[in-house]
């Protein structure tokens, strides 16, 4: 390890400035979302949009910032490596945070729906939906009135199993990316940064026709009962993060083509990668059991 | 080789001039202040509703407030304490005390460190003014279990989905930093074996917090989809299972109260060497029983759920499990009477919190280990008995080791001894109130008085009427701490830099009060 003087920041306005920016977008959030009923949520709409705005700004002015004090070398190798135990702990709660859906998603396959169906030790959780049978995706729910189920599901074999293909070859062109940041072959590396972003665009539009195709066909919605409700809130955030991950990888080219990287030193870059892998590997558990078993 | 150069930061070498200082500082002992204050406040804020829940049970029938109203008090009495007392005061002595004992110049992001805080009083805000809605504050208990806090939720239960966000981003980016800190900031010759335990206690409590955070935000996520956006995670009628809640909210709620325990752990085995003049009993296997109880964390969480119709496999491996805990725990409470045992004891204020603790957070244990069996536990649930046993292990267990804490670090922060006397007697007043607070809730407990109710049966009122006064003399006694507290920071005997007498440990090593800036150059550490 080593011990050179630590840059420690001067005081800084972003913090603050970031935390007004994240009380405005909850607090719009809350407005809104408690007025969509009532059609009031207009005031819950402003505060949104204005704590959007401000968070944006902020976040450029601050990675400016940051950006700067590297480009003037302020950072040791030790300070790297405070970012890279940084950033390998945020994707570990990033993981976590899909672990608690992927956890509801098998406690409801393997046990609530059963259990509702009179299999197994707690079957007479039956007595509350007489003759309701299990079965896994759940297209008959207890009550089809208030949860009316889906008439299909998406069928593996041919979207997700396309964007299977898209997200892990996109993992392997950011790596090719990677090696050639790390030997000086620039082109090579706008091409193939840029093949990965082109890539993860492809996933999103994908992503949307099979959203797209699960309201209007399928009858697939957050309202059809737990099958709907675990493929959405898994898929969706799923989604979500691919879509930072897309704009982060944007955001990164763009400083590749400004120059701001060198073999020894591009910590945001692999920051970035490493982060696209995490959605990489997330999206084939989702494959796996979400969409196939 | 690496191209970039060694800048040294020269700006700043003493705080900024103004309140600014506290809005835009980077320097962790300035963050560690805030992080204090604010959950001192919160104590009070969270004591305040304590005492208003006791004034309502000291007789039975309804007196002073309604029961919806009632029941908005025991929520945010238990979210606040939780999340705005306890978390943010351990925070706030990690950042104080963290990189001086490692032997660093500041925590290793020291932007991210400001955030981490500034987040919480918007946080806290925003769960406040839920008390001003219409419909009122929550009012389904901390745990919210759906469908109380979903199907027959009121309206500002979205704000305080919200709020749980933004206290989970702050946690979590709080965690982060603990870790990179303890894990690359440490001085050469600091090795992992060399770290005071109130080091290692947090880096583990850092873990968990990483771990689990994001699954509360998980399942706040699922509440906010199951009430606005027609989703049946936790609905039977779709599919979905209330049950299933619990078994997600556990998962993250008992690492949580290990990550309320472990670094009060820490704190005591920094104070009990202290004042028994020994070396602390057992150092390496403190750092294993401490892996082990957040190891076991993990599978632990449904003996919150024993009642709920688990198999009759889950009962019996929760059970079992949850009883291994007593192990590594056994051993911590062994470990602090070994190193006690034959010590040139004095009894100092942190001295006498600290050695309370070993006695009352056992006792605390212990009910624990009762409620564990699960035969047992079917009698014991949902009444005073559980309610006894959490404030054992949080009151006179965390919280006093909190003050301990305050105790023990205050003549460092300040460069001023306390009033030796004046905290004896805030200790006294407080042990004396804990004590008659929480021990009669065992008796009305065990005899079957439910908890979260604001009216009783007759035969439960003498203890309740003794466990009343018992909270109104532990409440009071915390404004002694508060004149205390002002008073060191404004004068005082001047502290020597090692204030106690020969205590280990690198933070002993420098002035007190700490310069602004401490290690610049890292310590050599044999």
């Amino acid at each position: 390890m080593s011990h050179e003087t630590y840059y420690v920041p001067a005081q800084s306005r972003w913090p603050i400035l970031a935390s007004i920016a994240l009380f405005l977008l909850a607090y719009g959030a809350g407005t809104l979302i408690n007025g969509l009923k009532t059609q009031t949520g207009d005031t819950g709409l402003l505060l949104l949009l204005a704590g959007a705005f401000m968070m944006s700004l902020i976040l450029i002015g601050w990675f400016r910032h940051v950006i700067n004090e590297s480009i003037d070398g302020k950072f040791s190798p030790q300070a790297d490596l405070s970012f890279r135990w940084g950033m390998s702990w945020f994707i570990f709660s990033e993981i976590m945070f899909f672990v608690a859906f992927f956890g509801a998603l098998f406690y409801v396959r393997t046990l609530a729906v059963p259990w509702l169906g009179g299999e197994g030790e707690k079957g007479v959780s039956n007595m509350l939906w007489q003759g309701f049978e299990a079965q896994w995706p759940l297209l008959t729910t207890p009550d089809m009135e208030q949860f009316p189920g889906a008439s299909a599901v998406i069928d593996p074999w041919h979207l997700p199993l396309l964007n299977t293909a898209i997200l892990i070859s996109s993992s392997f062109t950011i790596t090719l990316a990677h090696h050639a940041l790390k030997a000086q072959r620039r082109s090579a590396l706008i091409l193939w940064h840029g093949v990965t972003i082109i890539l993860g665009i492809i996933f999103l539009f994908f992503q949307a026709t099979e959203y797209i195709e699960a309201y209007q066909e399928l009858g697939l919605t957050l309202h059809s009962g737990i099958y709907g409700a675990t493929f959405f809130i898994l898929t969706g955030f799923h989604g979500l993060h691919v879509t930072l991950g897309t704009l982060m990888l944007i955001i990164i080219w763009l400083r590749v083509l400004k120059g701001h990287f060198t073999p020894d030193s591009h910590f945001g870059y692999e920051a970035v990668a490493w982060y696209w892998h995490f959605v990489d590997v997330v999206w084939v558990g989702l494959f796996l059991f979400v969409y196939v078993f | 080789m690496n191209t970039m150069t060694k800048v040294e930061h020269t700006e700043h070498h003493g705080p900024a001039a103004g309140i600014s200082r506290w809005f835009y500082t980077t320097n962790h002992k300035d963050i560690g202040t805030l992080y204090l204050w604010f959950s001192f406040a919160m104590f009070l804020t969270g004591g305040c509703m304590a005492l208003m829940i006791r004034a309502e049970l000291f007789q039975p029938g309804l007196q002073l407030i309604q029961p919806d109203f009632f029941n908005q008090m025991t929520t945010m009495h238990g979210l606040i304490m939780v999340f705005g007392a306890v978390m943010p005061a351990f925070v706030g002595l990690a950042n104080w005390m963290l990189p001086m004992m490692v032997g660093a110049p500041d925590m290793a992001l020291p932007r991210m460190n400001n955030w981490s805080f500034w987040i919480l009083p918007f946080a806290f805000a925003m769960m406040l003014s839920t008390l001003f809605m219409d419909g009122g504050a929550p009012n389904f208990g901390w745990t919210f279990y759906a469908p109380l806090s979903t199907t027959y939720a009121p309206p500002s239960v979205t704000y305080f989905i919200f709020a749980v966000h933004m206290m989970g981003i702050s946690s979590i980016m709080g965690a982060i930093n603990i870790i990179a800190t303890i894990l690359n900031m440490r001085a050469p010759g600091m090795t992992m074996m060399k770290l005071p335990l109130f080091v290692w206690t947090w880096l583990i409590t850092a873990f968990l917090l990483i771990a689990v955070m994001p699954v509360l935000a998980g399942v706040v996520t699922m509440m906010l989809m199951d009430i606005h956006f027609g989703t049946s995670f936790f609905n039977a009628a779709g599919g979905g299972d209330p049950v299933l809640f619990q078994h997600v909210f556990w998962f993250f709620g008992h690492p949580e109260v290990y990550i309320m325990i472990l670094p009060a752990f820490g704190i005591v085995s920094e104070i009990i060497p202290t004042f028994a003049r020994k070396r602390l009993f057992g150092y390496s296997s403190m750092v294993y029983a401490t892996s082990s109880i957040a190891f076991l964390s993990f599978i632990v969480w449904a003996h919150h759920m024993f009642t709920v119709g688990l198999p009759l496999m889950g009962e019996l491996f929760f059970m079992y499990a949850t009883m291994l805990i007593a192990v590594p725990t056994g051993v911590k409470v062994f470990n602090w009477v070994a190193t006690m045992f034959r010590g040139s004891m004095t009894f100092e204020t942190p001295m006498l919190f600290a050695v309370a603790f070993v006695v009352l957070f056992t006792i605390g244990g212990f009910s624990g280990l009762m409620l564990a069996i699960a035969p047992a536990d079917f009698q014991y649930h949902d009444t005073y008995f559980v309610v006894a046993h959490f404030h054992y292990v949080l009151v006179p267990g965390a919280v006093f080791a909190i003050m301990a804490g305050v105790y023990y670090w205050l003549p460092k922060w300040t460069g001023h001894y306390y009033p030796e006397t004046m905290g004896k007697v805030h200790f006294w007043c407080s042990f004396v109130g804990v004590n008659l607070t929480f021990f009669p809730m065992h008796f009305i407990g065990l005899a079957g008085m439910p908890r979260r109710i604001p009216d009783y049966a007759l035969q439960f009122a003498d203890f309740n009427m003794v466990a009343s006064i018992g909270a109104f003399i532990f409440g009071f006694s915390q404004l002694i701490f508060l004149v205390l507290i002002i008073k060191t920071i404004r004068g005082g005997s001047p502290a020597t830099p090692e204030v106690w007498d020969e205590p280990e440990g690198l933070e002993w090593t420098i002035p007190s009060p700490a310069p602004y800036h401490t290690f610049t150059t890292p310590p050599e550490v044999k």
